[in-house]
């Protein structure tokens, strides 16, 4: 299935040493994470970058409500409140969300699946570095003459060079096209990774919630990218080469732009909340001791919201004077995509039914994710109702709408997930008292910012304007909503400042801290490189849960073992604990000394750099007297840093003093880079060719 | 900014335009809310989404509830509960996929029904047609076969369909007069259509919805409903050429207007009988208005002079350049203004 692009199984490959960089070994240090593919170090890294664009996306977000805290604001010129909303989109949306989601994509579906790390983990570095520059690329354009100002839907023509002759939106046009090659890399990365890299036993429908969103967001990405990547080109010949696709003047349309645009701009929607849907499924039947009430019909909800995704778009264009069969049309499919979308939400709030809960900080942001993303899925069915959303699209209240969606929903399941997860990539928890203030003033502080644009919207302001008059009588709502802003503002500060406390208490965190369900959790906490000395087998769906507990005849839970007991570093100690010795995983007598993980490398922070230099070179090149030599210096970089890195071998023979004569992989430990996944999908036939045990154990109880 | 002026510019031309009319205005707290139409177009979209928002209402009711029911009723108590393992209930998620499937079935043959009502052309002798043209940053109108050209305030008679053709000069705007309509874009290369009616006299305020550059902030529009008999008057007295001020008994507004030729306003406004520009708003009647610039300043005189000192610093982005002109030629050109009633 997997097209193997990186031969480490290959017996004994002939390495050529490409000759310009010697392969980087430092284990520690700024060059060891410069170089890494570890997934685990990866998700990491984006995890900061994007907290860090979250900080600026912030303050970019305060600046607009300072603005806006008053009729008649000074705070910033039109020019200025224009540049600071189109790059508080472009940031929250490109530069946030889709990296922190990535980053938790990294991180845990290799641990969750029970993988070693992902297919391609050199491509994963490349979607990294190529993602932070091209973020950064973005971000320059503050110093070089002036941010992206036409609207993170950058509508042409007033992005055409006619309108729009400065290099802002040039800027926006290069960058939006950098940072999509990193997020179909990186899905295409994940994908093969999901489909082939599955533990034995390892069904699909035994994978963990969080990794099925993982699965359909990704495919999403794949699919939505090459959309608003054909919309960027075009407009970029139209920037730069002449073209007219949506010139007006020269019979241009366009109408073509918004539709390229919302075609892919409906998915991404879904691309930004799947997987903090995903995280919350996996909070929530934690913290209630109870399975995810309904686990096929989430799964299948969430293929059915993805696939209905692409039938939406024209909702954003009920406006554009489309006819009354397209705009029905996409009235009645705008509809119907709440009702997967409603049925997810009372499958949580079955699965808290009855349940035992524990209000840790991630169980409240998990629940104030269902409280809030309620809300804006009741504003998003009054959209459907095109002929009010006449009166709706392009105010205010379309802005509360996608908050409610974006921030009650996607970001509130992200900071879940950031609590959850946190003791396992760090090892030590947060605070969850702090926790607990957070949660609570981000909750107040959202819906102080959020709730009342919903009447200022419905009370005629529009969206993306920098100025209004006292007489429009909305001055007390804006005031409210700013202060809501700054209540945000201050429960972030309340976040890093529990990242500060808890890491100088360090409060050790153990494998298990959460009693959890899937596999991540049966590791130590952080991981070794190798994730798992030894690769589990599965047997059911919520794999870690059914070696602690077990059902008695009323379906009761019954403990087969403490949690701090089930939860050992080895998963063959794991299964002997649970008594499913018969079913003992691989034995792997060394624990992992053995294991051959992939060789850092200097090619994708290279390659990316190279794309880099062609994105300037592609912004200048058509100013009068530059012409696209810094861009084919980029090219250059770029093409000379994939040949280095087709010709460097994916893992580097291991050294002598590891006591390892090895000069390529050893066949039988799986997972290292893709060439000895499991051949087939999920059958669960275990790397080396043994059926997984208990394959008709199926459906996890 | 000329912000102070700003600030009173609604209170300013209601005020103004009440006078005038002698009638009310609607809601000055809120004149630009939609949940308060003032004509049977908006009241439709009103109508349509009372019932959405009470069902969406009773729907959020409903789970918060449950959230709140769950959240304090399953709360753990003790470390030792082992709650009984549900791993779902075909029954009831059958359940809660079709119940929800059903409203919004409902839902949507009302809302097909009125996109079809809403999309037609109204007919018959008295329909009043109008064509709008979006500009960075302004709004042009037009009277197809009265021989009416203005801008950004359009005036409209009482309790008859306004059949309004959309047009755009260069990027996208979108035309929205909150009380009277909903808002349809304005599409470079496309032909949009309309409907607004209002049904008392008044004026009714609206704005630019699509984002349209740097000043979409400041592209605002005025609607003026008339009796259908003062309407009339109105179209009469906008039909007809503007007449030169005489030098002997208006010497300044004789002055203004010899600068503006010689200024090179002509090349770039209309005024019918004395010069043809097309690039910025038709000025012939400029006096009968309450506001310029886009709708953003109120028509008096210190406004105007600040105007004319320096547009771009008043309107960011504004295609007018500063023209350099002295304090005299904008005492004279105020003066020739203030001629063209």
């Amino acid at each position: 299935m997997a097209t193997v692009l990186e031969p480490t199984a290959t017996p004994a490959p002939v390495v050529v040493d490409p000759g310009v960089l010697k392969r980087p070994k430092n284990p520690t240090g700024v060059w060891s994470w410069m170089t890494t593919v570890d997934h685990k170090r990866i998700g990491i890294l984006y995890g900061v970058t994007a907290f860090v664009f979250f900080l600026l996306g912030g303050i970019e977000a305060l600046l607009i409500r300072l603005q806006l805290a008053q009729p008649n604001g000074t705070v910033l010129s039109a020019d200025a409140y224009n540049q600071v909303f189109t790059m508080h989109g472009t940031t929250m949306i490109f530069l946030v969300v889709m990296p922190m989601s990535a980053a938790f994509f990294n991180y845990l579906v290799p641990l969750q699946i029970g993988a070693r790390d992902v297919a391609f983990p050199r491509l994963n570095a490349f979607s990294y570095w190529t993602f932070l520059l091209g973020g950064i690329f973005i971000y320059s354009s503050f110093i070089f003459g002036g941010a992206p100002n036409g609207g993170w839907f950058g509508y042409a023509p007033n992005t055409s060079i006619t309108y729009s002759p400065g290099h802002n939106i040039d800027y926006w046009v290069i960058g939006l096209l950098i940072l999509g090659i990193a997020s179909t890399v990186g899905a295409v990365n994940l994908i093969v990774t999901m489909l082939n890299m599955r533990a034995p036993g390892m069904t699909l429908m035994r994978m963990p919630i969080f990794t099925w969103m993982t699965l359909i967001s990704s495919f999403l990405i794949l699919f939505a990218m090459p959309v608003i990547t054909v919309a960027l080109f075009l407009l970029m010949f139209d920037r730069s080469f002449g073209s007219n696709f949506f010139n007006a003047e020269a019979g241009g349309n366009p109408v073509l732009w918004q539709h390229l645009f919302w075609l892919f701009g409906h998915p991404e929607v879904y691309i930004l909340i799947l997987p903090a849907m995903g995280m919350v499924s996996e909070i929530m039947p934690v913290f209630a001791r109870k399975p995810l009430f309904g686990y096929p019909v989430m799964v299948i909800s969430a293929v059915a919201i993805g696939f209905m995704g692409w039938g939406v778009w024209v909702h954003h264009m009920f406006a554009v004077g489309l006819g009354p069969v397209a705009v029905s049309a996409f009235s009645i499919s705008t509809m119907f995509i709440a009702v997967p979308t409603g049925v997810k939400i009372f499958n949580w709030i079955g699965t808290l039914w009855g349940g035992s809960l524990k209000f840790t900080t991630p169980m409240l942001f998990a629940v104030g994710f269902v409280a809030m993303f309620t809300i804006g899925g009741l504003s998003g069915v009054t959209h459907a109702v095109s002929p009010h959303d006449r009166q709706q699209t392009d105010t205010y209240y379309v802005v509360a709408h996608f908050h409610y969606v974006l921030f009650g929903g996607a970001l509130f399941g992200i900071m879940g997930g950031i609590y959850y997860w946190w003791p396992k990539i760090f090892g030590w928890l947060l605070d969850d008292r702090l926790g607990k203030l957070n949660f609570w003033t981000w909750l107040i502080g959202f819906n102080l910012a959020f709730a009342p644009m919903h009447l200022i919207g419905l009370q005629g302001m529009p969206r993306r304007i920098y100025t209004y008059d006292d007489d429009l009588g909305l001055n007390a709502l804006n005031m409210m909503s700013t202060v809501g802003a700054f209540v945000i503002a201050l429960s972030t500060l309340v976040f890093l400042y529990n990242v500060w406390l808890s890491r100088k208490r360090h409060v050790a965190a153990g494998p298990d801290p959460w009693d959890a369900r899937t596999l991540e959790w049966a590791t130590a906490s952080p991981p070794p490189d190798y994730n798992f000395a030894e690769v589990p087998i599965v047997h059911s769906v919520d794999e870690l849960w059914h070696r602690k507990y077990t059902e008695d005849e009323d379906g009761r839970l019954v403990r087969l073992a403490a949690k701090g007991e089930a939860a050992q570093q080895t998963a063959a100690e794991v299964e002997r604990a649970a008594g499913h010795g018969d079913h003992a995983t691989e034995h792997d007598d060394d624990h992992g000394h053995g294991i051959h993980l992939p060789s850092p490398s200097y090619y994708p922070l290279v390659a990316a750099v190279g794309i880099m230099v062609l994105g300037y070179g592609m912004v200048y090149g058509r100013d009068a007297g530059v012409n696209y030599l810094l861009a084919g210096l980029g090219a250059l970089i770029l093409f000379v840093a994939l040949y280095a890195w087709g010709m460097e071998p994916s893992a580097e023979p291991e050294e002598p003093e590891d006591g390892s004569t090895a000069e390529s992989p050893r066949p039988d430990v799986p997972a290292l880079a893709g060439a000895d996944a499991p051949g087939a999908l999920g059958t669960g036939v275990a790397p080396n060719g043994e059926d997984a045990a208990g394959r008709t154990d199926a459906e996890g109880a | 900014m000329g912000a102070p002026a700003r600030r009173r510019l609604r209170a300013a031309a209601s005020a103004g335009l009440v006078a005038v009319l002698a009638s009310a205005c609607g809601n000055e707290e809120l004149p630009q809310n939609t949940l308060d139409p003032e004509g049977p177009v908006a009241r439709q979209l009103d109508e349509l989404i009372d019932p959405v928002f009470v069902v969406a209402g009773l729907v959020f009711v409903l789970v918060q509830a449950l959230v709140l029911y769950v959240a304090v009723r399953y709360r753990r108590r003790s470390e030792d509960e082992a709650p009984k393992q549900v791993h779902g209930n075909v029954k009831a998620e059958i359940g809660w996929t079709i119940a929800p499937a059903v409203i919004l079935l409902v839902v949507g043959v009302f809302t097909v029904v009125t996109v079809f009502e809403i999309n037609e052309t109204p007919a018959g002798p008295g329909v009043v047609k109008v064509t709008v043209t979006g500009r960075q940053w302004w709004w042009k109108y037009e009277y197809p076969g009265r021989n009416v050209v203005t801008a950004n305030e359009m005036h409209i008679p009482t309790g008859q369909k306004v059949d309004v053709t959309l047009l755009s000069d260069d990027v996208v705007h979108s035309f929205w007069p909150p009380k009277l309509a909903g808002k349809v874009d304005v599409v470079p290369n496309r032909v949009n259509k309309m409907v607004i009616e209002a049904t008392t006299p008044g004026t009714y305020f609206g704005q630019c919805a699509e984002f349209c550059g740097i000043s979409h902030a400041n592209m605002r529009l005025v609607v003026v409903a008339h009796t259908p008999a003062e309407f009339e008057r109105w179209v009469a007295s906008n039909a007809a050429a503007a007449s030169l001020p005489d030098p002997e008994d208006e010497p300044e507004a004789a002055a203004g207007a010899a600068a503006f030729r010689a200024r090179g306003c002509a090349s770039c406004h209309t005024v019918k009988g004395f010069a043809a520009g097309e690039v910025g708003p038709d000025l012939t009647h400029f006096a009968q208005r309450e506001t310029f610039a886009g709708a953003i300043f109120p028509n008096d005189e210190r406004n105007l002079r600040a105007w004319l000192r320096d547009p771009p610093a008043e309107k960011p982005g504004s295609i007018m350049p500063d023209l350099d002109l002295t304090e005299e030629e904008i005492s004279n050109l105020i003066a020739y203004l203030d001629t063209l009633e």
